[in-house]
């Protein structure tokens, strides 16, 4: 469709604001700017319109089934961007004098213990602005750690091959070398290899549990000891919590620090990519290493205060603030019985839903899932040719959101499914229905899915020539 | 309590039965005893009333001033109706990053458009999709700079003490050698700038309008850096571009900045966005999101993830950053305010800012509070203050107004396009008073 500069016609536009009242100065001439600024000028109701239309080439949470592995695209629920958009919240600078922003620090304050008590950890920043960054921070934390101790030998993260790509390359950014180490039979970690891995080169490990097959390790405890023993610092990337919120903390498992991903589990809107939260909380003993800014209670107000240690700062000022807003309503909202019901029915939706596709489908590890479960695609592509990327675009013409496709990696033709928990019997049963036809559909006529999508508002796209002859913005013509 | 389940306990119990289970709790069958929690220690849960009279309460303990002369990185702007009816639309706010690309043309295209605005802005080739902030923008185009051989890097005493703690910290974990630049009378000395390169450094780090509000002589730095074969990186105020020179126009080799201007709330620092441009030679170096535009197999137009080669989720721990979500609806709400402003009501936006901050200037002039630095300026400049600055920001914050920001015992003023020429002056009356 035409782009918004396709659109402009030279002399048209809104005029929001009046020209200065206060004189007509100019800076001098060599400082100003020489080329044309081609912004669209555009009409407002032909940008209205324009935006109108590539909304209907968007497909949100609200269009349809959203079951993207790892995403955790549950339902955003209205009242929090209503809250988020209270004036008090936006209109309020971050270098205020802190008497004239205590609501605003009272959010922090109270988010702050409300997530620690659903992780079990002692403390938290909301400094970080996405899971990536907060996985970074966190890895921040462990290596001002061991610096501190003046233990500088200590430069390797530990990461098992299923961890989501960000935490090894979180982990390089933060100054370590990775080591990776094999799943074993059951999907979890190879306790042999884990105790092989670890030594004096040791700073931690990243976890995820349950991990990116869906599955809890039950071996948790004894993975968290083996890496404290030998020194190391344990870090849970908690992009799955939405699975056992309520029910088990990584502050139990052992974990010393985590990054919570508010725009998954805690229900804010992803936005096509951001603004996320990637708050970081840790135990007591990391405490002091913290990113600056944090809000203390003294009296009864509110301070900012910088952590005795801290390691600097990720961004600026206290993060996506109203993102934690966001993420403070739908905690309240749901409390503590409806937190615990949340992570429940999101594990049942997952079983619910491999259970109705394992007859035909190749279930990946076939036990008890969590929030999410993978399913492997290989056999059918042997067959019938139609691969994982087939069946997921297929699913595009019935309206559906595919799952994670290849991923995690040691699943060949994988499809990673996560319902979530809002969404209901009958809109899985409907899905499921529609991946029983595909697979038919794969054997009766595997070119009609080589082909799919065939309703979607474009076909597959060219991502070889776009790669290889990028083309990253508009060309004007002048 | 709120509940945003569709079933009632009944239905899921069926749902349960189904699949050989009896309760919930068999589910977590393989958690070990001992990591189970006995009791989630939060409030139990409150109707959608009273979730949001609580937090409304929050809301109204903040103070809304009715003027704001404070800047420091943050602006408050107008900001048109239509900005944020576009952004609110549903299928924007709640979609995931566009990697289905046949589903996800409107994100992907709005990153294209944003991403040709960016370079217009900035007079550059190439912008990323954006990433969390200003601040992160200018830390991950020191990465960019560097190579094998070279490891150092500098930034000037005039900068954004925020943005600096943020670069010092993303220094620090790779090991980058940083040594600030010198300063006179609050603008870059040039003269430190030459004594301090050297064959290690791979470039340099200076905002105009710096944090001061002086205008920096971005062209001489350019030229020196590149007779020394390094990168000078500018962070720049996207309003500000509609009137001086761009960072392509003096010979920058990476264009950051915060974005936050275009659009966003000031939202007590989130969330916002760090835009991120550079010269096509350095594309490939460019970490984050980019899209790119191609053709379906039918020839129609499409866009797509591109580049992604450079991306965690392919490269892991080869990667050229971590990054994963960016600031998209961000990028979209910077899109849709230079969209609905267009070139000349962009420009009016930073003359009026200009103008206003002039004549802020010489009003505090006469009651006493004298411009300190010379030089350029765009919307800020720093005064002396007759008065303890904490006392005066007490006085007028009792009047709903704002102060300029304390900065090193004196006063760093602001105007945008919102202090016209009546605010400015209830502002000097109200001055007056505390006098």
């Amino acid at each position: 469709m035409k782009l918004l500069f396709e659109r402009s016609v030279s002399g048209r536009g809104m005029n929001y604001l009046p020209k200065a009242d206060t004189g007509n100065r100019m800076p001098d001439e060599k400082y100003l700017r020489k080329s044309r600024l081609h912004l669209p000028e555009i009409s407002e109701v032909d940008l209205g319109r324009h935006y109108t239309e590539l909304a209907k080439q968007t497909h949100g949470v609200n269009d349809g089934f959203y079951p993207l592995g790892s995403c955790t695209m549950k339902y955003n629920p209205r009242i929090n961007e209503e809250i988020a958009s209270l004036e008090g919240f936006t209109q309020i600078h971050p270098l205020q004098p802190a008497e004239s922003v205590q609501g605003a620090m009272e959010v922090l304050y109270k988010t702050e213990e409300l997530l620690c008590r659903i992780t079990g950890m002692d403390a938290l920043t909301f400094e970080p602005a996405a899971g990536a960054h907060g996985e970074y921070t966190g890895l921040l934390l462990i290596r001002k750690y061991h610096q501190e101790r003046g233990d500088s030998e200590r430069n390797v993260i530990i990461v098992p091959d299923s961890a989501h790509g960000t935490n090894p390359a979180s982990a390089v950014m933060a100054g370590f070398k990775v080591v990776n180490i094999p799943s074993n039979e059951n999907g979890g970690v190879d306790l042999e290899a884990l105790r092989n891995a670890v030594g004096k080169d040791t700073a931690g490990l990243m976890l995820t549990n349950p991990n990116t097959l869906g599955l809890f390790d039950p071996n948790i405890l004894e993975i968290t000891k083996i890496i404290h023993e030998a020194g190391g610092l344990c870090y849970y990337d908690g992009a799955n919590l939405n699975a056992i919120m309520g029910r088990v903390r990584p502050g139990d498992m052992g974990f010393d620090c985590v990054h919570l991903n508010l725009h998954k589990t805690f229900a804010t809107p992803h936005g096509g990519g951001g603004p996320g939260s990637g708050p970081v909380g840790c135990k007591e003993f990391l405490r002091k290493y913290l990113p600056c800014h944090m809000v203390e209670k003294k009296g009864g107000s509110y301070v900012f205060s910088d952590p005795e240690k801290s390691l600097g700062q990720v961004r600026t000022y206290y993060g996506n603030f109203l993102v934690v807003v966001k993420a403070l309503s739908y905690i309240l909202t749901l409390g503590k019985e409806g937190i615990r019901e949340a992570s429940g029915k999101a594990v049942l939706n997952a079983n619910y839903m491999m259970h109705r596709l394992k007859d035909h489908y190749h279930v990946a590890y076939d036990q008890t899932c969590m929030h999410e479960f993978v399913l492997c695609l290989e056999d059918l592509k042997k067959e019938t040719g139609v691969s994982a990327m087939d069946i997921a675009k297929g699913s595009l013409d019935y309206g559906i959101h595919p799952p994670t496709m290849y991923f995690p990696l040691i699943v060949h033709e994988a499809l990673m499914f996560e319902p979530t928990e809002t969404e209901s019997r009958e809109v899985i049963d409907e899905a499921v229905k529609i991946y029983l036809d595909l697979f038919e559909k794969a054997h009766d006529d595997p070119e009609y899915l080589h082909g799919a999508p065939h309703h979607c508002p474009i076909g597959r796209p060219d991502e070889t020539k776009a790669a290889r002859e990028p083309v990253l913005k508009y060309s004007f013509d002048e | 309590m709120g509940r945003y389940i569709p079933e009632t306990v009944k239905e899921q119990e069926e749902m349960l039965k189904e699949i050989g289970l009896k309760s919930t709790d068999d589910l977590y069958s393989m958690v070990p005893e001992a990591a189970r929690l006995k009791d989630l220690d939060i409030p139990s849960g409150k109707s959608e009333y009273e979730v949001f009279k609580d937090m409304k309460a929050l809301a109204d303990k903040n103070t809304v001033y009715s003027s704001i002369f404070r800047g420091a990185g943050v602006y408050q702007h107008y900001i048109p109706s239509i900005v944020k009816t576009i952004t609110s639309k549903e299928e924007f706010l709640t979609a995931y990053t566009p990697y289905q690309a046949e589903i996800s043309q409107g994100v992907l295209q709005s990153i294209f458009e944003y991403q040709t605005q960016i370079c217009e802005l900035t007079g550059l080739d190439v912008s990323n999709a954006s990433v969390y902030d200003g601040a992160v923008a200018a830390a991950e185009a020191v990465f960019m700079t560097l190579d094998r051989n070279r490891n150092e890097f500098l930034v000037t005493e005039t900068i954004n003490p925020e943005v600096l703690t943020v670069i010092k910290t993303y220094c620090e974990s790779r090991d980058v050698r940083l040594t600030m630049v010198n300063s006179k009378d609050h603008k870059t000395d040039i003269e430190d700038l030459k004594k301090k390169i050297n064959e290690k450094t791979a470039g340099f780090y200076v905002e105009s309008p710096n944090f001061y509000g002086l205008i920096e002589d971005v062209e001489d730095m350019a030229v020196i850096m590149h007779e020394n074969k390094a990168l000078i990186v500018e962070g720049c105020n996207p309003i500000s571009l509609a009137l001086y020179k761009t960072p392509g126009e003096m010979g920058v080799d990476i264009a950051v900045g915060e974005g936050q201007q275009l659009g966003l709330p000031m939202a007590f620092g989130g969330p916002y966005l760090g835009f991120m441009t550079c010269r096509k030679e350095l594309m490939r170096k460019l970490p984050g999101r980019i899209v790119g535009e191609t053709t379906d197999h039918e020839g129609r137009r499409a866009c797509v993830l591109t580049l992604q080669a450079r991306e965690q989720h392919i490269r892991r721990e080869k990667a050229s950053s971590n990054i994963c979500s960016n600031e998209a609806l961000c990028a979209m709400t910077a899109s849709v305010y230079l969209a609905a402003m267009g070139p000349e009501g962009l420009r009016n936006v930073a003359l009026s800012s200009y103008n206003n901050a002039h004549y802020l200037e010489e009003e505090l002039a006469k009651i006493g509070f004298k411009r300190t630095d010379k030089g350029e300026y765009y919307n800020e400049f720093l005064t002396d203050s007759p008065v303890d600055a904490s006392v005066l920001e007490n006085k007028l914050t009792e009047k709903g107004v704002l102060s300029g920001l304390n900065v090193e015992g004196k006063i760093l003023w602001c105007a945008t396009e919102l202090n016209g020429k009546d605010k400015i002056d209830e502002l000097i009356n109200a001055i007056k008073e505390v006098l």
